[in-house]
This record gives C-alpha cells, sequence and structure tokens, in this order.
C-alpha cells in the first residue's frame, strides 16, 4: 500500500508539472486575449518533433534549449501575423483559425515524420533507475522532468511577480485597455506571452515526447486535458493551473491503481447490486476504466457549479 | 494644445460622436458636460484611441488620430476612465509605479507627491488595488495617471460615487494639476465643481457640442442649462 501511494504520488508530480507546463501558457493567453488557442497542444507536439530533431544531431541538451525556442519564435510569428490580424473580426473567427493552424501543424508533421511514432529514446546520461522501493523503481529521468518542471513554475513565478513585464502581464489579465492607456505597448505585450506560452508548451513536448510517445496524435490526446485544466483551475490564474494540473493528475494515476468496481463500493457500504438487470453492466465498470472520463466530468460540474473555477479571475 | 475636429465614433452601427469640435489650451480646465449617454465618456476613449475615431484630433501640433493606445500615451496625454480600471492583483503601490512609462521616469510627480497629497494610499501602499475603497480607488486611478507626468490629462466622472469630503479633495487636486502646468478636460455630471474650478465648459447633446462658453456665460444662461443637463 505504501510503495502504491509513493509511487502514485511521485507519477502524479511528475503529470501534473508537465499538465501546468502546458496549461500555464494557455491560461495567460486565455484570460489576456481572450484567445481559446486551440492550437496549443500543437507547439507541444512540434516542441517533442524538434526536440526529437535536433536531439538526433546536436544532443539532447541542444533540444533542450533549441526546440522551446523555436517553438517560442514560431508562436509569436503566429501571434504578430495571423491572430492580430483575424482580431477584428472577432472571438469565433481567432478560434476558428487556431483550430485551423491545429490542422496544419499536424499535418506538417505528418508530412515530414510520417503518421507513425517516432523512436525518441531517453537521453543516455538519464537512463537509469534513481531508486528502487520494495519492487517498484522511479526512473532518474523522471526525476530531471519534476526538476525542469519545478524549475520552470519558479521562475514563471518570479517573472510575473518580481519584474516590470510581469507586472505588465498581470495588469493586462484584467485591463488589457487600461494598461495601453499608460503608454504601454499591450500588442507587443500579447505578442511575447503568446511566444512564451508556446515556448512553454514546446519545453513540455521536449521532456513530455520521451516521457509519453512522439507521434502525430500526440496533441489530440493532451490537448483536450489542458481545457479542462484551465477551466478547473480557472482562467487567468497560474496558481489555478498549477493546483487542477495535479489534482487532475492525482485522479487519472490513483484510478488507474483502484481495481475496485462500482458494485464492489455498494457491497462495502451494504447493498448488494444485483447481478443481472438493466444496470448490470455499470455495476462492473471497475474505478481504474474511469480515469480517461474522470477529469471531463470534473469539467463538466465545474462549469455548472463553479463557472470561474477554482481560483479564476473572469469567468467569461 | 489639443485640437479636436469633427469627431465622429462609432460603437458597431451606433453613431456615436457626430462632429465633435472642441479645443484644450495650455494649463486650461475645460469641462465637458451633458446628461448621460451623450457621448462625454466615448470622446475622451476615441482621443486616447481606445475607440476607433474618425476626423482630426491635434495635438501639441500633431496629427494623432489613428495611433496607437500607447502611442497617444507617451505623447504626454493620460486618460483616467470612470471605470478606474484598477488592476485588483497589484498592490497599491505596484499600480503607480505601472502608471510611469519607464522605471525609472521622473517628471511633475512623485510617488513621494502621491503620498503626501493622499496620506492614505501611502498607509495602504501594499493593500491589493481590489481591496481598497471606492474613494480611494478613484485617487489612486488619478494619481497612477500623473505618475505618467502627462502634458495633457482627461478625467472622466472623478467625483461620481464620493462622498461630498472626497469630492471637495477630487476638486483640490485637479486645480493642483494644473497649478504644475498639466491640462485638464474634466468630464462631469456634477455642475457645481465643474463651474467652480473650470475656465471654460463644452456642453455635449446627441453625440455633438451644443454649448461651448466661459464658466460665466452657462451661470448666466439658464435655459441651456435647463435643455442640456437638467434631468
Amino acid at each position: 500500500m505504501f510503495e502504491y501511494l509513493l509511487f502514485s504520488l511521485l507519477n502524479t508530480l511528475v503529470l501534473g508539472m508537465l499538465f501546468f507546463m502546458l496549461s500555464s501558457g494557455l491560461t495567460l493567453i486565455f484570460s489576456m486575449m481572450g484567445v481559446l488557442n486551440f492550437a496549443h497542444a500543437s507547439f507541444y507536439m512540434l516542441g517533442a518533433y524538434f526536440g526529437y530533431q535536433i536531439s538526433a544531431v546536436f544532443g539532447f541538451g541542444p533540444a533542450l534549449l533549441l526546440a522551446p525556442l523555436a517553438v517560442g519564435v514560431l508562436g509569436a510569428l503566429v501571434e504578430r501575423y495571423g491572430l492580430r490580424s483575424v482580431h477584428k473580426y472577432g472571438h469565433v473567427a481567432e478560434l476558428l483559425f487556431t483550430v485551423g493552424l491545429a490542422f496544419i501543424i499536424e499535418e506538417a508533421v505528418n508530412l515530414i515524420w510520417g503518421r507513425n511514432a517516432v523512436t525518441y529514446p531517453v537521453p543516455n546520461f538519464l537512463d537509469f533507475s534513481l531508486f528502487t522501493l520494495f519492487t517498484t523503481s522511479f526512473s532518474a529521468y523522471r526525476a530531471f522532468m519534476l526538476l525542469i518542471s519545478v524549475g520552470i513554475f519558479a521562475g514563471v513565478y518570479l517573472v510575473l511577480t518580481r519584474t516590470r513585464i510581469g507586472l505588465i502581464i498581470q495588469a493586462s489579465l484584467t485591463h488589457p485597455q487600461g494598461v495601453s492607456a499608460l503608454g504601454h505597448n499591450v500588442p507587443a505585450v500579447f505578442m511575447l506571452v503568446f511566444g512564451g506560452g508556446s515556448a512553454l508548451a514546446g519545453l513540455a513536448g521536449v521532456i513530455g515526447g520521451i516521457f509519453l510517445i512522439t507521434e502525430p496524435a500526440m496533441a489530440a490526446t493532451l490537448g483536450p486535458i489542458v481545457f479542462v485544466v484551465i477551466v478547473v483551475g480557472g482562467m487567468g490564474s497560474l496558481t489555478g493551473a498549477l493546483v487542477a494540473s495535479l489534482l487532475l493528475a492525482a485522479i487519472q494515476t490513483f484510478a488507474v491503481g483502484i481495481d475496485v468496481s462500482l458494485g464492489d463500493i455498494f457491497a462495502r457500504i451494504g447493498f448488494q447490486m444485483s447481478p443481472g438487470g438493466l444496470l448490470k453492466d455499470l455495476w462492473r465498470i471497475k474505478i481504474s476504466h474511469t480515469g480517461p472520463i474522470l477529469p471531463y466530468l470534473f469539467m463538466v460540474l465545474m462549469l455548472m457549479f463553479r463557472p470561474k473555477g477554482l481560483m479564476g479571475k473572469r469567468e467569461s | 494644445m489639443l485640437e479636436v475636429k469633427e469627431l465622429h465614433a462609432y460603437y458597431g452601427r451606433s453613431h456615436i460622436l457626430q462632429g465633435v469640435t472642441l479645443h484644450v489650451g495650455k494649463g486650461e480646465i475645460v469641462s465637458l458636460l451633458g446628461r448621460n449617454g451623450v457621448g462625454r465618456s466615448t470622446t475622451c476613449m476615441a482621443i486616447m484611441g481606445l475607440v476607433p475615431p474618425q476626423g482630426s484630433i491635434r495635438y501639441k501640433d500633431e496629427q494623432i488620430c489613428g495611433l496607437n493606445p500607447h502611442d497617444i500615451a507617451r505623447r504626454g496625454i493620460g486618460f483616467v476612465p470612470e471605470d478606474r480600471w484598477i488592476f485588483p492583483g497589484l498592490t497599491v503601490l505596484q499600480n503607480l509605479q505601472l502608471g510611469m512609462k519607464r522605471k525609472d521616469q521622473t517628471g511633475r510627480w512623485s510617488l513621494a507627491d502621491v503620498f503626501a497629497l493622499f496620506p492614505r494610499l501611502g498607509e495602504r501602499s501594499n493593500v491589493h488595488g481590489g481591496l481598497i475603497s471606492g474613494g480611494e480607488k478613484q485617487m489612486l486611478t488619478i494619481c497612477r495617471t500623473l505618475m505618467g507626468d502627462p502634458d495633457f490629462i482627461m478625467i472622466d466622472e472623478p467625483t461620481e460615487g464620493l462622498a461630498p469630503k472626497m469630492v471637495e479633495q477630487v476638486g483640490e487636486l485637479i486645480e493642483e494639476i494644473a497649478r504644475r502646468g498639466v491640462s485638464v478636460l474634466l468630464v462631469e455630471q456634477k455642475l457645481s465643481i465643474a463651474l467652480k474650478i473650470s475656465q471654460r465648459i463644452y456642453i455635449m447633446g446627441q453625440g455633438r457640442i451644443v454649448f461651448e462658453g466661459q464658466t460665466e456665460d452657462l451661470k448666466n444662461n439658464q435655459a441651456i442649462r435647463k435643455e442640456w443637463l437638467e434631468v
């Protein structure tokens, strides 16, 4: 039991911080610009592929630096020459633009790297077990992921709270017009945040592509969960995104290890469910099988009962 | 200093400003009066570039119509909005610091000035902007704009919802602003404060200027007051 709890907790941290790295940029972009960026997870995918490609030539170290940088520059260009032009036609046009962009990136990845997963291995210097407890081992790569993502969280937090540009970003979350009337170049701040958010997604891709899998469907796999994170955490709240990331990772991680059916749960509290009848299939469902739908259930409930999320700054 | 000619602005298909013409000279306090919904705030927003303007807006002999709001602010125009736009997650001090266009900006107003004029803001400098009272928010929003050292400032409904004592303080502050060489366009509904501190007055009605004159002219013209200001 202790072994299950400890490793589930560690895996929750690893997965949760990966979600956070993806969702932090998205929540800032959403809150500041009102743009529901459906292409955000595609930048994560690009980060993975750029990381894979650069690693193959120059090694993992340069990939960790260059791939997010390339994705960040691409994101900034998308904002400057794409979204900014579409902005005058309203949020629906912006949303359709990002949906189209997501398809373009996915097809481009298919064209360049093919439809199958690529082999993006753990770098040699991190390919060992950090420790083993009872029968389970924890890899050095997972610890490295955790270290990077915690470092990124600390960095983003410090930039937002201790620097002048961070204060301008925070102010723009609620009153972008007020910020521009004070003489600050809000469009440039938008570009910076969009580029920075894309770079963070790219970094998540560089390390997540190894941890999960690097394939053209990876954006579609992780994209929806990131939207769940920002809805549950609350628009524009980095702390909310962190809490929601860890919460949703915990739900998924712990659910996988609970091999109990709904019928078993009712039996333990004294209600024997009939093995036949209309609902017999429902009682047989195991908690471990519900892991993938639990985050979405959580999001629906959150939208019904607390639409601004756990720590949101805006309701709309 | 500021010359606005034939200014038009739209919200969607609604034609809000229908050819506003006004001017503000150096060091003047000019009031823009009128009932709710006649376009006074939209005039300020259009001058500031926050609503797309059409027409001519010349500031210090330069055409600024169509520039971005931040470019207009950097030319020396300040705007205190009716909604105050206090940044709730930032402290009072951080709100004031963001009023400065650069971190090391110096000018007519310093933090020490602001805290001397309004000691309450100094006492609450580490409190988040979202947690201070309405009167404190009003002082903060005016002082934040002053920290950017504008040569011309538009102040939209600064006394709305304030206690009489606070209204008096706002009036004194506006006079102090003018004493330091800053031109003021004051958008107001309270005739008393406008008559007390302004040199000239414009009245708006249905998207246009319907009266222009010295303060004394309005004091002596009950018909105009009745037609365009009284409810």
